[in-house]
């Protein structure tokens, strides 16, 4: 029961994480039908920018307090990763605008791999020990001592990304740019007729994916203790396929789509082990029943299989229900 | 002819190309500030398409498109509004996704006044009922003559000075179209321009007080509109009367 517990905590938190990186996919899919697969190099962008101001303000010893530090470089990682958002619109997906799908499709990669190796030139390709400057407190969710556990952190993780999910709702249901934005998604040449400038309300989406990126960017290079170039790639990935999980182009699919895809990986991280233990087969063979006298523990897949989980929840959406939990009218668009 | 003392708008030479066809082939139409112009034709005369090279939804070839004393030629749709040139395009075009208020907030994107902006939903609400019954629903709801009050409203929203409309009459019921025809009178009477685009050419002759002919993309017939209701060439082509 505290292992399950556990893993649920954990997989909230990262499903957190993957919420805010998929709404980053999804708002963009929504109004252009474009997956940004450089999303996941804005994250990357977002980690690593606030790598350096909070080496760089515990180096110069500035008298602020840990959380304080973190805040100031997340400060930082936002404008910085807004500016790679609107300058990714631009220049690389507005001219193609009107090309064939594929044309901006290949261009995401491309852009994908510049930034990828921007950032090996600028952060070196060694992975960065993330400064833990925030002490980690860890609250028992059970009486058990060694059981469950909740730390500050993934508290502090949860909490803002459910903050940013409501403000995100609220700008896109309840502000003029959020309707405008859902008016360009829907028609682009009638919201022209409106007197919106389409150009604008895209890159401002853009902007905002990226705004959100870099949040959760800061999120996983402290929740994990490590930055490195590449972290975006996997991410990236991960939070798509909870996009298209919860079904791409909806903002409340991509939120319960991460929050599914943390957990469902969690409790596969979790379980897998215990599931593929080859000794529960050892009274049907005696080479097994030696083996596991002396290692109880013969397992075929451990939990460093966790990665695979995402993609296997990917496959089954895209065979089964392509349109994902919450989406529709997908056959027109994709 | 008499042209109007004041144009507002005018076409002049105007060409426009549609899917490889010329499908305008230089037109000369003049609007006068205050006036409710027809622009009627059988269907695939020209019409929409002229509207859309007015608006920059379909590039101009040659010819020169003129607003207000400016030359707003190729100038983006969202511009146009901004200069208070409004439309309400073929197929009322709603947002069918957004709801009947969110619709009429659009309409009025382009200005700032909350206050005032609230009392002119309250005014097309009063224009059109059904649209206040249903404010929290999504337009794609409505039936087709609703939408169109909706998308008429949305116009309106802008407070343009000039009002494109094109076909407003389509696809709806007598009683609606009915509606639909004192709905743009009464707007007009409130001094806006309007540019009305029809294939019912009766009534949009009979509330215009100047129309043009559009065949096969050129303007064979213009004038007062009451003197196109009882030319024959008209009676015969368009209002179903023998000649």
């Amino acid at each position: 029961m505290d292992t399950f517990l556990q893993q649920i905590v954990n997989g909230l938190t990262l499903g957190s994480i993957y919420a805010i990186v998929a709404l980053g996919y999804t708002m963009v899919y929504g109004i252009v039908q474009l997956i940004n697969f450089a999303h996941g190099e804005v994250v990357m962008i977002g980690a690593l920018t606030a790598y350096s101001v909070i080496v760089a303000l515990t180096g110069a010893q500035v008298p602020l307090p840990a959380v304080a530090i973190v805040l100031v470089a997340t400060m930082v990682a936002i404008p910085v990763c807004m500016a790679v958002g609107y300058t990714l619109e631009r220049t690389a997906y507005r001219p193609l605008r009107r090309a064939p799908r594929l044309a901006p499709l290949i261009t995401a990669i491309g852009l994908s791999i510049i930034l990828q190796h921007l950032a090996l030139i600028v952060w070196s390709r060694n992975p960065l020990p993330y400064p833990q400057i925030i002490h980690t407190v860890p609250y028992h969710l059970t009486g058990n001592p060694n059981g469950a556990t909740i730390t500050n952190v993934q508290i502090a993780i949860v909490v803002t990304s459910v903050a940013m999910m409501a403000g995100l709702v609220t700008l896109v249901y309840r502000t003029k740019l959020g309707i405008a934005m859902r008016a360009v998604a829907q028609n682009p040449s009638i919201a022209g007729l409106m007197g919106i400038d389409n150009n604008r309300v895209i890159a401002l989406t853009f902007v905002i994916g990226a705004g959100l990126g870099a949040v959760a960017g800061v999120m996983v290079g402290s929740y994990y203790g490590i930055a490195h170039y590449q972290m975006g790639f996997l991410l990236g990935l991960k939070a798509f396929s909870a996009a298209v999980l919860g079904g791409i182009g909806n903002l409340a699919g991509a939120m319960l789509g991460g929050l599914l895809l943390g957990v469902i990986e969690a409790l596969g991280a979790g379980y897998v082990g215990d599931l593929t233990n080859l000794c529960q087969l050892s009274g049907w063979f005696d080479a097994l029943k030696v083996r596991c006298a002396t290692d109880p523990n013969v397992t075929l897949f451990g939990s460093n299989y966790q990665d695979v989980f995402a993609f296997i929840v990917l496959i089954l959406v895209l065979v089964f229900r392509p349109s994902g939990l919450l989406g529709e009218r997908v056959s027109d668009r994709a | 002819m008499p042209a109007p003392a004041s144009p507002l708008l005018s076409l002049e030479a105007l060409k426009v190309a549609y899917g490889g066809i010329q499908a305008v082939k230089g037109i000369d139409l003049i609007v006068g500030d205050g006036e409710l112009v027809c622009l009627i034709g059988a269907n695939g005369a020209g019409k929409t398409t002229t509207l859309k090279g007015i608006t920059g939804l379909q590039p101009v070839q040659s010819g020169t498109v003129r607003y207000g004393g400016e030359d707003v030629t190729g100038l983006p749709a969202f511009q146009l509004v901004r200069r208070g040139l409004a439309m309400v395009p073929e197929g009322r075009g709603v947002f069918g996704g957004l709801t009947i208020e969110e619709n009429l907030a659009m309409g009025a994107y382009v200005r700032q006044d909350r206050d005032a902006i609230r009392a002119d939903i309250e005014r097309v609400y009063g224009l059109f009922p059904r649209l206040k019954e249903r404010r929290r629903q999504t337009a794609g709801t409505l039936s087709g003559g609703e939408q169109q009050m909706l998308a008429m409203g949305r116009a309106l929203m802008s407070r343009p000075r000039m009002l494109l409309l094109d076909e407003p009459s389509m696809g709806l019921a007598p009683l609606m179209v009915q509606k639909v025809f004192e709905t743009v009178l009464a707007v007009s009477r409130e001094g806006v321009t309007i540019l009305l685009i029809e294939q019912n050419a009766k009534l949009a002759l009979e509330v215009s007080s100047r129309g043009y002919v559009m065949e096969s993309g050129e303007i064979t017939l213009a004038g007062d509109a009451k003197m196109l209701l009882h030319d024959p060439k008209v009676r015969a082509a368009y209002l179903g009367v023998g000649a």
